[in-house]
């Protein structure tokens, strides 16, 4: 039993083990070095700290022909809603409008309004209402879309939208500082956002 | 008759006898001022046993808090692992620059406020202390921002005039992206910057936790790193998408990485916590379990040479009646 207990132990912690000496240390260690270089100069009996990039994947090089698909990673601050998904189309709500993003588009950051997402995969199209966010789209088809709050639109409630929208339009004309009137515009924005999305 | 001469000899025995059990038990543990006192015919367990009564309990105090922090981290792990992909974005995009270097520098420190955690706090000020030391130079200031109580208490005492903002008591509702956004929001309302570094504890394992700091720059610095080439050289090939002027995306685009950045450190930082926590409670239980079993060897042995003296006198009594 104790033999097993062992052997379970150097299991469960060779893959934990494991991760920081992937591939990205030795792609990243030129980045670094002359953060820990100057560090062991200044402090050398502390070990540098890590950095972001060694807990990251690299990111593929930029392929010379366009590919046939779009990589979404779509994540919110409590869970990563996609992750590397392999797309055909993704239209997103930028603040100019809503643009659809197709493999090869050009490299772009976009800020994000309250709105629709939805994420063409052949036949299917899964629709999420985001609230608000960045998206950016790299030249190596990978688009990266933050938003803070995304819910698939079957799980909106309409008779809610409603009630919201007029209470944010009332506070609007009742509002007097800037501040509210900034807070309110904001709800009214969302609110009618919402209903856009669930009538259109 | 006999008995009171016996009781007489008895007492005239028992402080000649006494000191050398005694002096073993002195000898380990406990304080010169807790004498048994004179007069006393057996040697006193009462000490002995008030210690191990005493240590029993730290150790059923510890086990609990170790219970307590396990159940707390699995509830956290969840959440923490769930916003690693919330930096990685902004990563890609703008790249990793902690050798940057710029003129004003604000070092985020995140601690906790609760301590009996290990050493994670200690070495999160270390660390901020080595990079402020590593920073310094003409026409350069580096500020301190602290999050949490154990952090400031440290701080306080050498850099004091170099502390812009301590902000304390985040876990007492759990940890959430909004609360996270409004403290982001007040740093960057009272903070000036052109850096960003956040120091916290990276959780990677029950047993491991590394200090990381992240980099997060302010909008004029990205434009001036992205003229100038390197990392953030091909910034410049990305359109920009927005009603806006580019230097109000990238502020934008600069707040809401520090408030994304935050959220996962905050929270990564509250799972080392508890973990630092779990086991600095283990080892502290396992301390206490050794050295109840050394109080109870001396125990025995106080009480078996408290009988073995008793003996000694009732028959050293009874053969000088005889002979």
């Amino acid at each position: 039993m104790l033999r097993r207990a062992t052997t379970l132990l150097t299991r469960s912690t060779i893959p934990l083990r494991a991760r920081p000496f992937s591939t990205d240390v030795a792609e990243t260690a030129p980045a670094d070095s002359t953060f820990s270089d100057a560090w062991k100069k200044v402090v050398p009996h502390i070990d540098p700290p890590r950095t972001p990039l060694t807990f990251m994947k690299p990111r593929p090089v930029t392929p010379s022909s366009i590919p046939t698909k779009l990589t979404v990673n779509f994540v919110l601050p409590y869970a990563s809603e996609l992750s590397a998904k392999e797309v055909d189309m993704v239209i997103i709500p930028a603040s100019t409008g809503h643009m659809g993003v197709l493999p090869g588009h050009v490299a772009t950051i976009a800020e994000l309004k309250p709105g629709v997402m939805s994420v063409h995969e052949g036949a299917d199209v899964t629709k999420y209402f985001v609230s608000s966010g960045f998206a950016f789209i790299h030249a190596n088809s990978i688009a990266d879309i933050i938003a803070v709050e995304a819910v698939p639109l079957d799980r909106v409630d309409a008779s809610l939208v409603q009630k919201g929208l007029a209470e944010f339009t009332q506070k609007l004309n009742s509002a007097s500082t800037d501040l509210e009137k900034a807070e309110a515009q904001i709800g009214v924005d969302v609110h009618s956002a919402l209903n856009s999305a669930l009538t259109g | 008759m006999a008995m009171v001469a016996l009781r007489r000899e008895g007492r005239r025995f028992a402080p000649l006898i006494s000191p050398h059990p005694m002096a073993a038990v002195r000898s380990s543990i406990i304080p010169a001022e807790e004498q048994v006192p004179l007069g006393v015919r057996s040697i006193s367990t009462q000490i002995v046993r008030n210690r191990m009564k005493s240590v029993k309990n730290i150790q059923k105090i510890t086990k609990a808090m170790k219970m307590v922090a396990a159940s707390k981290l699995r509830a956290i792990q969840v959440k923490a692992e769930n916003s690693r992909g919330l930096w990685q974005p902004f990563t890609a995009l703008l790249g990793d620059t902690p050798s940057v270097s710029v003129k004003k520098d604000v070092i985020v420190t995140i601690s906790s406020d609760k301590g009996l955690c290990g050493g994670i706090n200690s070495t999160s000020v270390k660390i901020s202390k080595a990079l402020h030391k590593l920073n310094a130079g003409p026409e350069k200031e580096t500020k301190y921002v602290i999050l949490g109580e154990k952090a400031k208490a440290q701080l306080i005492r050498d850099s004091k005039k170099d502390i812009e903002l301590c902000i304390t008591e985040l876990q007492k509702n759990p940890l959430n992206y909004t609360q996270v956004s409004v403290i982001a929001d007040d740093i960057l309302k009272n903070v000036e910057f052109d850096a960003f570094r956040i120091v916290f504890n990276k959780f990677q394992s029950v047993v491991s936790f590394l200090p990381t700091v992240s980099t997060v720059l302010s909008p004029e610095i990205v434009e001036r790193e992205s003229e100038a080439g390197g990392k953030l050289g091909d910034l410049d090939s990305y359109e920009i998408e927005g009603g806006e002027t580019k230097s109000e995306i990238l502020q934008n685009l600069a707040e809401f990485q520090f408030s994304c950045v935050m959220f996962n450190a905050v929270l990564e930082n509250a799972c080392s916590e508890q973990g630092a926590r779990m086991s600095a409670m283990d080892s502290s239980s396992r301390n206490a379990g050794e050295m109840l079993d050394r109080l109870t060897l001396t125990y025995n042995r106080t009480r078996q040479a408290s009988i073995t003296t008793e003996l000694i006198e009732i028959i050293s009594g009874a053969s000088a009646l005889e002979g």
